[in-house]
């Protein structure tokens, strides 16, 4: 038994020791006046008083910052808090400590770390433990002690060969439902039936790696049953009439819309792990937005930082280097004193920090730029976060591979396999309660960007020297998903013996299923192995053969010796029964509504200031949004660089021997959604276009992505809201002439029963022709006209303004018949250079839209906005009608935007050099007589109300 | 006139390799991108390169400190290689991630503080925060000799992109050394020069986006050789990736004198 030292090393001014105390004192415990924070490092190994003192020196601690104690912790008379990692979960910094010691030379080292907190104050046991479990420490994944903690040591060592056989043959149906649920498994009583007949038709039970593969295999998460159920939607109007249809798989009509449109630069939709389009003569681009709800409703920073992980290997998944990264965040409100939550729930606010955390740690280690996004504050997402994460990546034309050859190598490259993550796919295929976090522990994980950084070169790069025949990612289901996918029409023999382990005791099933982080599956030619191995050894990445694929149609699984998964592929991957499912939906029967008095000038304030349209800089400043160069169009925009932009422009490296460049936005509201799922759907593509049309984006050059999340579709209510959203998304791409290259569902995102509101997240993916003439949403110069692209609405549902002042009203603003004439119409005023800055009118409407025109700017405004039909001034300031846009032109291009416009748009005043914001409401025509008073703010407050902080700054 | 072989220095987990290469070629270089696998294993020397950009990134994960394993590396692999090189007066430029390990790995020059210990390191934003923003930098009169001199005085607007930027010292007289020394290379500037004069950030949030003393952006060793630097001249070598504001102030200069100096 070797020795264990311990090391503790403090920073003398560690800025984490201020959060915390400031953190504390948000959670509302008292007493807390200071806080050390230390790096903990525990060493075993037969190491000398030089070695530790060398490796002290050398790696562990700063001389001009740290302090260090080897041995014992000083005593102290104030609680101390050690947290560490849990056994199995990634420990990137004692594993780079135990290469550091080896690199130095010193005997081989095994190395643990933890945090360890001194809370200076007046504390009570009390005290210490909601500080420790609510701030300091997450049960799921890391362990927490008073004093020290004991560290665990990993230790290597392949996998026990057993395999268990699980009894099925003549089981009732309520034993069926109850292993299905005890197991974890989320098979409903008819899949568990299939599995059942089909056992008995082969003469044997199934064994546990075989049920568990066909569990992942046909859960929600990877087979997306409800998207290829038969569904009847019964819809009661609001006149009280029902509407009754069917619906023979929502996936297969999104294809077929997409199959419609059928756009000459479409490359693959919906076919491969992320959805392609053509970028110029010689690249393409591949994006894919994906979703770590369940994970990160858990352990936000895990959840988020493997949400963006995965969808980076997705994009990898389809030989493309990524190049960008995108994220949207559905957060409950981060309310400033501690609520009632219910049990099992983390407050939002931790929730939001873990989860920033976690994408800015993953992203920023890949050396992504992350540059668009969106964050949604409501309270239907306290107990069920939503984390959407995109991934970019640019592929030259035709480089992709998708066909594996009976014969070539299953080879498995990246991280090792562990316990973590197991049954991730079936635990998301569920709805959650206050048990879940312990049932769920293993599913939820930690990622390590940097191994994951080495697989993206070596993808790359084995792409360019074709050295496979296909690729996909390990993602939910693990080696399961990735090889029973691949190998779907061929067949395949695994060796699950030669699979690098994280450490010992994993069984077959384990291995076989788990979804450990930062692997890639490709299937390679014998001939190349070699070639991929030295690839893999130049990269440092660790690469294992798993077996072949055959050509027997079967999916063969062993252990060494020992039989583990023996299933024909064609069950595998058809044998799960189509569901048929029932959605109800019922339109609002619209109320009157009676306008609160308000100063509108206090609202304006107010909605600038509001958690949603308020700026997002203390989130999105901790995410790289400039590396690989390319950022054009950046989340912040203006002459001091904190005006909202409204969609991101890139330009990839490679291309710059031409002007055109890549656009990206997004559009959710699931305000809308509560009231009216179809028109949410309309709504959502309308603001994703409007942002990409703002930033420069030609309209006939714009592909959507779908993301559903929503409750438990086994209930009537969430499917039938779905199924509208869905039918909504169909009409959407055929007006807007969009087709969907790419989509996703999270459904039972529930919490003991209740459910989010459905929310529909659509990310579009343009092109702008030019980058020189890519335009932000900031003011330029004082002097220049102001023009309104689009009608007002007097129909105030879904907006910020009604959540705000609880207006209540239940009618949505109408959808765009027609939307593509304008946007056609402005993105040629763009491109022609006749607009010097675009803003999309959204939440908070267009009194807000102006006001960050002007925040972006630093410079005044007077403009009239027009009257929305029967409501009045405040409903003109904050209504949130479709299709409306704001440019700013030289005045000597007056006469061409109104040729341009028409009737489509309308000059509504002028950008000033004053201080202040005038916002008037007037008729429909120009010009036109002023309806009262301006309503005026001064910019300085408008910039106070935005940015939370002084205007000078 | 031959484009000088510039090597730019690959470890795992480095990731603004490209746009440093992208920097180097549009000043007059040829870039080449080698991982350390290839110096480790014998296949690359230091030698073949006429200058060394350590581009930005995490590398090893920074899992142990920002730059604390690359600097581990360089001084195991290949200091005496790159102590010759700075001899020769060929110019090695780290920035970000490579300025922190050049840094650490004492090939910036051991600037003394206590018991002879290094007295200067780069540690935690002020803010606790991984911070992304443009700054404004000057470059400031450094050694006579250093490929730096040349642009003393001239201004670059690039962004910053780190979590452990803060340039901190052991003791006050560190910063009198490193004056004394001109080894303070770039300072944070104050956006706000209203009436035309240079106006330094004041250890004022955001222009000094880290909390550095002196508001230093970046050193170099005491031959002027060996520059770092936080902030990241390689993503404003063109035009277009400015975020409005007047024209100028990009990094190009920079990578012109590096690449002149390696000639």
């Amino acid at each position: 038994m070797c020795v264990t030292t311990r090391i503790e090393v403090t920073a003398v001014d560690d800025p984490r020791a201020d959060q915390i105390v400031h953190l504390v004192r948000l959670l509302g415990v008292v007493g807390l006046v200071a806080c050390r924070v230390s790096r903990v490092y525990y060493l075993q190994g037969d190491l000398s008083t030089e070695d530790i003192d060398r490796l002290s020196r050398e790696v562990l601690v700063d001389p001009v910052v740290d302090k260090m104690i080897v041995g014992s912790p000083t005593p102290t008379s104030h609680p101390v808090v050690e947290v560490a990692p849990r056994p199995g979960v990634t420990d990137v910094e004692a594993r780079e400590l135990e290469r550091a010691a080896a690199a130095l030379g010193l005997p081989p080292v095994r190395a643990s770390t933890a945090r360890c907190y001194e809370l200076i104050g007046d504390l009570d046991d009390e005290a210490v433990s909601a500080i420790s479990r609510q701030l300091l420490a997450n049960e799921i994944v890391e362990l927490h002690s008073l004093g020290t903690v004991q560290p665990c040591f990993d230790s290597p060592a392949s996998g026990e060969a057993q395999v268990n056989t699980v009894k099925l043959a003549g089981l009732a149906d309520a034993d069926l439902v109850r292993l299905s649920r005890e197991g974890l498994l989320s098979l409903d009583l008819e899949e568990m039936r299939a599995i059942q007949d089909h056992f008995e038709r082969e003469g044997r039970d199934p064994t546990d790696a075989e049920l568990e593969t066909l569990a992942q295999t046909w859960s929600e998460h990877c087979m997306h049953k409800t998207f290829r159920a038969r569904i009847r939607l019964e819809h009661t109007k609001s006149d009280g009439s029902v509407a009754v249809s069917s619906h023979e798989g929502l996936l297969a009509a999104l294809r077929r819309v997409t199959e419609e449109i059928a756009p000459p630069w479409l490359r693959s939709a919906f076919d491969d792990n992320a959805g392609i389009v053509a970028f110029d003569s010689e690249f393409d681009l591949a994006f894919k937005v994906e979703t770590h709800n369940h994970p990160s409703a858990l352990e936000p920073f895990g959840g988020a930082n493997t949400g963006i992980g995965g969808v980076v290997r997705d994009v990898m998944g389809v030989s493309a280097r990524p190049i960008a990264c995108t994220n949207v965040l559905c957060f409950g409100p981060p309310d400033p004193a501690d609520r009632e939550l219910p049990p099992g729930v983390l407050h939002p606010r931790r929730v939001r920090d873990g989860v920033v955390a976690g994408i800015g740690d993953y992203g920023n280690k890949l050396g992504l730029p992350t540059v668009n996004g969106a964050v949604v504050y409501d309270e239907g997402y306290v107990a069920n976060p939503l984390v959407y994460c995109g991934a970019l990546g640019l592929l030259p034309s035709g480089s992709h591979p998708t066909e594996p050859r009976a014969g070539d190598r299953i080879i498995a490259i990246g991280g090792r396999t562990g316990r973590d993550g197991i049954h991730g796919a079936t635990f998301s295929s569920a709805g959650m309660d206050e048990a879940t976090a312990e049932q769920a522990g293993t599913a939820v994980q930690i990622g390590d960007p940097i191994t994951q950084k080495g697989c993206i070169e070596v993808v790359e790069q084995a792409r360019d020297l074709r050295l496979y025949h296909a690729i996909t990612d390990c993602g939910a289901g693990g080696f399961s998903s990735a090889v029973g996918e691949m190998g779907e029409h061929l067949g395949a023999e695994v060796d699950l013996a030669g699979a690098p382990l994280k450490y010992a005791g994993l069984e077959p099933w384990e291995i076989w299923l788990s979804e450990a982080q930062e692997r890639m599956v490709l299937a390679v030619p014998s001939s190349r192995v070699e070639a991929l191995r030295a690839l893999c050894e130049h990269h440092g990445v660790e690469m294992t053969d798993l077996g072949r694929f055959t050509g027997t149609g079967r999916l063969v699984v062993g252990h060494g010796d020992t039989p583990v998964v023996d299933l024909p592929m064609e069950f595998l991957h058809r044998g799960v029964p189509q569901k048929e499912m029932v959605g109800r939906w019922a339109d609002p029967v619209p109320e009157p509504v009676e306008m609160p008095e308000v100063d509108p000038a206090r609202v304006l304030l107010d909605l600038l200031s509001h958690p949603t349209v308020a700026s997002k800089e203390a989130i999105v400043r901790t995410y790289d949004h400039e590396v690989r160069g390319g950022t054009i169009g950046r989340p912040f925009v203006g002459v001091r660089g904190d005006g909202p932009g409204d969609g991101a422009v890139l330009k990839p490296l490679g291309t710059w021997r031409h002007d055109a460049a890549v656009a990206l936005s997004v559009g959710i509201n699931p305000r809308i959604g509560r009231l009216d799922p179809w028109s949410m759907a309309l709504h959502a593509i309308d603001e994703a276009v409007r942002n990409l049309v703002a930033v420069g984006a030609d309209p006939a050059r714009v592909a959507l992505l779908d993301n559903f999340c929503w409750g438990d579709p086994t209930k009537p209510d969430r499917l039938g809201s779905l199924v509208r959203a869905l039918e909504g998304c169909l009409e959407g791409a055929r007006r807007y002439r969009m087709p969907f290259i790419s989509g996703k569902d999270s459904l039972f995102n529930e919490f003991a029963g209740k459910a989010i509101p459905g929310t529909l997240l659509i990310s579009a993916l343009g092109l702008v022709p030019d980058l020189h003439r890519a335009v932000s949403s900031a003011f330029t110069r004082a002097g220049s006209d102001l023009w309104l692209v689009g009608d007002p609405s007097d129909r105030l549902g879904g907006s910020l303004v009604d959540d705000l002042l609880g207006i209540c009203d239940r009618r949505v603003p109408p959808t765009l018949g027609k939307p593509l004439e304008r946007y056609v119409a402005v993105h040629r005023l763009i491109a022609d250079g006749s607009v010097t800055a675009a803003h999309d009118v959204s939440d908070g409407g267009v009194a807000v839209a102006i006001a960050e025109m002007a925040i972006g700017g630093r410079l005044g405004v007077e403009a009239t906005v027009p009257m929305a039909g029967s409501g009045g001034v405040l409903t003109a300031l904050t209504n949130e009608a479709a299709g409306r846009l704001l440019l700013e032109s030289p005045p000597a291009r007056r006469d061409h935007l109104a040729a341009r416009l028409g009737p489509l748009g309308r000059r509504i005043g002028v950008v000033t050099g004053s201080s202040s914001i005038e916002i008037a409401v007037g008729g429909r025509a120009e010009p036109q007589p002023v309806n009262g008073e301006p309503v005026s703010i001064d910019l300085d407050a408008a910039v106070r109300a935005f940015t939370g902080r002084g205007a000078g700054s | 006139m031959t484009p000088p072989p510039i090597l730019i220095l690959h470890a795992p987990g480095t990731n603004r390799d490209a746009e440093a290469a992208v920097a180097v070629e549009l000043a007059g270089g040829d870039p080449r991108i080698v991982s350390m696998t290839d110096f480790r294993a014998g296949a690359a020397s230091i030698s073949d390169f006429a200058g060394l950009v350590l581009p930005g990134g995490f590398s090893y994960g920074d899992a142990l400190g920002a730059g604390v394993r690359l600097a581990l590396e360089l001084r195991t692999w290949l200091f005496e290689e790159l102590a010759n090189a700075v001899r020769s007066g060929r110019p090695v430029l780290g920035i970000c991630n490579g300025f922190q390990a050049l840094l650490k790995s004492g090939l910036l020059g051991e600037t003394s503080g206590p018991e002879g210990r290094r007295g200067v390191t780069l540690t935690d934003n002020a803010n606790g925060r991984f911070e992304c923003r443009w700054v404004t930098l000057r470059v400031e009169p450094v050694f006579g000799s250093g490929w730096l001199a040349s642009l003393s005085g001239m201004k670059i607007r690039c962004p910053v992109a780190h979590g452990e930027g803060r340039v901190a010292v052991s003791d006050a007289q560190v910063i009198g050394i490193l004056e004394s020394e001109r080894r303070i290379a770039f300072r944070y500037l104050s956006e706000d020069g209203r009436d035309g004069r240079d106006r330094l950030a004041g250890g004022l949030y955001p222009a000094n986006p880290n909390g550095s003393v002196g508001d230093i952006a970046g050193l170099c060793d005491a031959t002027g050789a060996v520059v770092g630097l936080m902030p990241h001249p390689e993503d404003h070598v063109v035009d277009w990736q400015r975020p409005g504001g007047p024209p100028g102030a990009r990094g190009l200069p920079l990578f012109k004198a590096f690449v002149d100096a390696a000639r």
